[in-house]
Order: structure tokens, then sequence, then C-alpha cells
């Protein structure tokens, strides 16, 4: 099964890569995603494509924000709740 | 010829209960403002504004979200005779600091006589007053409640002279906002009259937007037309559209959309980010005009969209074209609506000579360009060469238009001004070519970025990103670089690093450009003292570091 650590894991690659091309320095766990404007708005539509096709988790549009999710570890929780629920 | 107030208020008086604005929330119930009620609130600011002391040809920057409150501030300045600027709200991710001193520039240039905020805004707007400040008053939006009862002729609007300044456009970020542009009433009224004639468009027609109301396209297209033509507007917010791209769709689908606007990325962003599932019911038959512009339009996002969306009964002819700038209010050009615009094949050799003004040639397997489509009826375009020399068609040069929509001025910036006319021609700085009396856009000679239909000023990054530690003074440069995955350009940063560059430099470099601009970078090279190619002119350094760049990029990995 996925465990947390592999959620985390694969967001960092994915943002790494799809995101800041820079596939060797994946973002650290409680990087500052959106407030630090390092995903723009653009990339939070992938972000919550890459989500659901990969963890079967559907995330809202309402969700899209600091509030809800800002870091790789805060992401992974919401997943790994809504896959538990 | 009628002034704003009196054409608002006269759509007013003849059709009070027809609904003027449709706001669309996410998340919220419509909020549906006829022009009663639009006129009723705008009323209610107008009062305030008199109250605090404001002279009617003063100017009143407002500071709202996107929402029922800007819509009726706007026109509320409007009707008092103020002359309203439209501040972008702070976002969840610039710097305070960053906009404080934005707003600080704006406020010494455009010396505003008031303010429009929320109460919570109001001490950080406060703050940012310069010492000997022409503000009378900061109008906070939560105080102000549409009026109860209001006359027409006892609005100082309604006796604005049409030659007078109406409105202010900035386009974003710290160069933009020291640079405004000043359209007169009559100015603006050609525009929708030219613009109107060229769209064939009539009070049946319906205007779905996603757009923001400081942006040129959003203000004027999205915003003002609609209402003082009497149009219906659909107005969707842009933070709720960029995290659901469909909502557009919908909202065309269920209100019977005709004319929508979106720069070139919102094409391929539709195209690729939008689930089917979304698009279940959703029909676009209703839509004559879906208009590309605000930066570069490619056939290859046309062709994307278009076999995207067939399917939900988009039209053949339905996606147009169009070239825009707030220096004429808004449209210079537009493609004939229902059909598509026209394709040239050229090239691509004699492009890449950009300034050469090179005679073209059709050649199969070239670039494919986009046709802009013909001037507006008042609007003259001329192809100009290096040393200001008029180019028959098919040959490259700079844009110079002339048209009764042109700007007054760059608000208190006469030495902006003045560069930018030649001999009572507006100067663009893009660079194109006319064929068959079409609009063919390939360049610009400024160092303007265009990054999803904003305009980015590469200094703006520069200056930001010179002033990490570790990156060596001045030594660094940006520029954008085409993604055609996304449509737009990406805006990429070359910078010296004065140790060994590090990961750590790299994400402090992209988190202080991310934080200070209202762009995120795409990627930081970081790169050894020398690098750098250095000219006598910023555009021409930028152009040879972009070259330098990809061909070092190309195959290897950015770090």
């Amino acid at each position: 099964m996925t465990t947390p650590t592999d959620i985390s894991n694969q967001l960092a690659a994915q943002i790494a890569t799809a995101v800041l091309k820079t596939p060797l320095h994946p973002p650290l766990p409680n990087a500052a995603l959106i407030s630090s404007g390092l995903i723009d708005s653009f990339h939070l539509v992938d972000l919550a494509l890459f989500v659901e096709d990969t963890f079967g988790v559907q995330l809202d549009d309402g969700e899209l924000n600091a509030q809800c999710f800002d870091s790789i570890a805060q992401l992974t929780a919401l997943i790994v709740q809504r896959q538990a629920g | 010829m009628e002034n704003f107030s009196q054409r608002l208020l006269r759509r007013a008086a003849s059709t009070p209960s027809r609904v003027a604005v449709q706001l669309l929330q996410a998340g919220q119930p419509d909020h549906t403002l006829t022009y009663a009620d639009l006129c009723a609130h705008a009323a209610g600011y107008a009062a305030a504004l008199a109250a605090a002391g404001v002279q009617p040809g003063a100017v009143v920057i407002i500071i709202l979200q996107h929402g029922a409150a800007l819509l009726a501030a706007y026109w509320g300045v409007v009707l008092h005779g103020a002359v309203p600027a439209i501040m972008p709200f702070l976002t969840e991710k610039l710097a305070r600091e960053r906009y404080l001193a934005d707003l600080a520039s704006l406020l010494r240039i455009t010396q505003p006589a008031a303010l429009i905020t929320y109460a919570a805004f109001k001490n950080e707007v406060r703050a940012a007053l310069p010492p000997e400040a022409s503000v009378r008053a900061v109008l906070l939006s939560e105080a102000v409640t549409p009026a109860a009862e209001w006359s027409a002729a006892a609005l100082a609007g309604t006796r604005a002279d049409v030659q007078a300044v109406a409105l202010l456009q900035h386009s974003s970020g710290t160069t933009g906002l020291q640079k405004g542009v000043a359209l007169s009433h009559r100015a603006v009224l050609n525009q929708l009259q030219a613009y109107g004639g060229a769209l064939q468009t009539s009070s049946a027609d319906v205007v779905v937007s996603w757009l923001p109301l400081y942006h040129d396209m959003g203000l004027i297209a999205g915003f003002i037309m609609p209402i003082l033509s009497g149009m219906l507007l659909v107005l969707l917010s842009p933070f709720d559209w960029v995290r659901r791209p469909a909502l557009l769709l919908q909202a065309i689908s269920t209100h019977r959309g005709t004319l929508s606007w979106l720069p070139n990325f919102a094409l391929n962003f539709c195209a690729q980010k939008i689930r089917d599932r979304d698009l279940e019911g959703v029909d676009l038959r209703s839509l004559r005009a879906l208009i590309n512009c605000s930066e570069p339009t490619r056939a290859e996002s046309h062709t994307l969209f278009a076999q995207r969306f067939a399917a939900s009964g988009l039209a053949r002819g339905a996606l147009a074209t169009c070239y825009a700038m707030a220096e004429n209010v808004f449209a210079v050009t537009q493609s004939e609506p229902g059909s598509a615009p026209n394709v040239d094949v050229v090239d691509p050799a004699a492009l890449s000579r950009n300034e050469n003004a090179q005679a073209l040639r059709t050649l199969a397997g070239g670039t494919q360009m986009l046709s802009n489509g013909r001037a507006l009826p008042n609007v003259q375009i001329e192809i100009r060469s290096a040393d200001g020399a008029t180019l028959p068609e098919r040959h490259l040069g700079e844009i110079a238009l002339r048209s009764d929509c042109l700007l007054e001025s760059y608000y208190k910036r006469p030495d902006l001004t003045s560069g930018a006319f030649s001999g009572g021609w507006y100067l663009t700085g893009d660079l194109g070519y006319l064929a068959d009396a079409e609009l063919y856009i390939t360049g610009r000679k400024k160092d303007v970025m265009i990054v999803g239909g904003k305009n980015i000023h590469p200094h703006d990054i520069e200056d930001l990103a010179g002033a990490v530690a570790g990156v060596h003074a001045g030594r660094v440069v940006a520029f954008g670089v085409f993604n055609a995955e996304r449509g737009t350009e990406d805006v990429v940063l070359v910078a010296e690093a004065d140790t060994p560059a590090t990961a750590e430099l790299a994400a402090a470099v992209r988190d202080r450009v991310n934080r200070g601009t209202d762009v995120a970078l795409a990627a930081v090279h970081l790169v050894p003292p020398g690098w750098i190619i250095k000219t006598s002119s910023g555009k021409a350094a930028r152009s040879a570091n972009r070259d330098k760049y990809q061909a070092a990029v190309a195959g290897t990995e950015v770090r």
C-alpha cells in the first residue's frame, strides 16, 4: 500500500520535475508552496489533476489555496485523510 | 457627445430593471445587478466622495477585490466626475512590503484625492501614503450603502467635459504602476463605437468574462463596453477561473454567452486542463466570437482549442483574434466575426531577421502566422522601418497607429508621453507586417515580456534578483522563452553567482522574485562570473543572453 512517505515523495518529485524543472532538488516537505509563489495558480490545477490521477482523490477548486494546504506535508495529510474517508 | 455618466444614467433611466451584470462567485449564489441597482450603489459612492470634499477631475484609486463593491465603486467615482484607477488587491504570495512600496509610488505619481478600500486594509494603506500626501480621504467600502434616493442632476459626473480624462489604466508591476494610461471620455466612447461596429454587437449580445478589471482587456471589453453599450455582462472572478477553467465554458452555456475575450495561453489552459466530466451538458453554440487578444496569438492554440471543444458545439469561425493596447483604449484590429482568421505561412528565416524589413514569401512548411484582422474603421496602421520610413505590405517593421481613441498622455509623465509619439502617430514598440490590409504580429522592439496576457517588465525582476546576497550585483538578466505547450512565455532568470552556485542560492533568488512580482519564475539559471553578455542596449543583451541560455540548456537539466 501507499504510505504517507510514498505520497510525499511522489508529490515532491512531481513538483520538482513539472513546476520547478529542478528534478535533482525536490522541495522539502514543509516548504511553503503557495504563499511563497513557488507554485503559481496555473500549476495548482496541474497539481490537482496529478493528485486525482495518482492517488484517486479529488481536490475541490475551493481547496486550491494556502489555507487548505501550503506544503507537501499538508497536502499529504489531506490525501491520506481523503483516502481513509 | 455624451460623457460616461450621461451614457450610464440614460441606460438606467430607459431600462432600470434590465440586468447589467450577473456576478458569479464560487461557493455563493449569483449576484444580479440591474442598471438601477448599479446606479444606486454607485450614487452612494459618489455621495461619499462629495462629502469627503473630493473634487471632480481628481484621481481616485480603488483597491478592492473582484466583486460587487468594486463594480459600484468604479461607477461611483465616474458619477462623481472623478477619475478612477484600479490598484490590484494584494495577493496571497506577493510580499507586503513590495506591494506597499508599489502603492506608494503609484500615489506619488498620480496624486489621488482619495482611495477606496476595505476597513481591514485601511491602516496599511495609510502607512503607504507619502508625507506630502494629496489624499484627502480613505473611504471604506463597508461604510458605503446604495443611495435610497438620488438625482442625476446632483451628480457632478454628468457635467464632465468629454475631452477630459475619464480613467487611468495601469499595467502591473513596479514599472507598470508608474505609467498610467490616461484616456478621455471621447476616446473611450469612440473606441466603443468603432469596436462595436467591427463586432456587429447589439443589445442581444451577452459578454462572459473572467478577466481582472485592472487589465485593459478586462476593463474595456469585460466591463465598461458591455455596461455602457447595454449588453448583459456575466462576470466571473479570475481567481475562481484559474482554479477551475471549466467555469468559463459552463457560464457561456448557462447564460447563452455570445462574446468572450481571453489571452492566448487561456486557450491552451482550457483545452489541456478541463476534465471531460466538467463538459457534460455544456453547449457552446451561442458563442459568436471567442476573441484571442493581449498576447501574441498562435495558430496552434486555435487548432488545439477548436478540436477539444468542437464536440461541445463550438462553431467553426467562433475563434477570433484582436490586437489591442491600453494606449488605444483597447482594440486596434479585429478579425472578421464568424470566420476563422487567416493563416499566413512564411519563411522563418525572414522572421528571424526581424528588423531588416525583409520581404516575406509564402512557403510550404514555414511558420504559421495568425492574422489579427484589419484595423478598426477609426484606426490607421503603418509599418515603419528603423529609420522611420513607411514600409509597403509584407515588410517587417514597427507598428505605428493613429486614431480618434488614443491616450491623452501617460498621466503626469510628460517624459514618457513625448517619447511615445512621432508626428501624431503612436509608436507601439510591437513588430509586424501587413498583408491584404490584415495585421500580423511578429515580435517586440521594447523589452517587455507578455506572460499569460500580462505585461512584465524585466527590470522589475532583475532589480529584485540582483539584490540577493551571493548574486553579483548588476549581473542578472531576465527574458521570456516561448513555451509552446502553455501557449505563452516562460520567464527565465540568469544570474552570475559570486560563490559556487548552489541549489540554496537558486531557491533564494526564485523566492525573492516570486514574492516581489506577480509572476512565478519558470527557471533560475546560475552561472559563473563573466557569463552574461553585456551590450549597450538592454534589449540586445536580453536576446543575446536568451540565445546563449537556450544553447546552454539544450538537452541538459536547468538548475
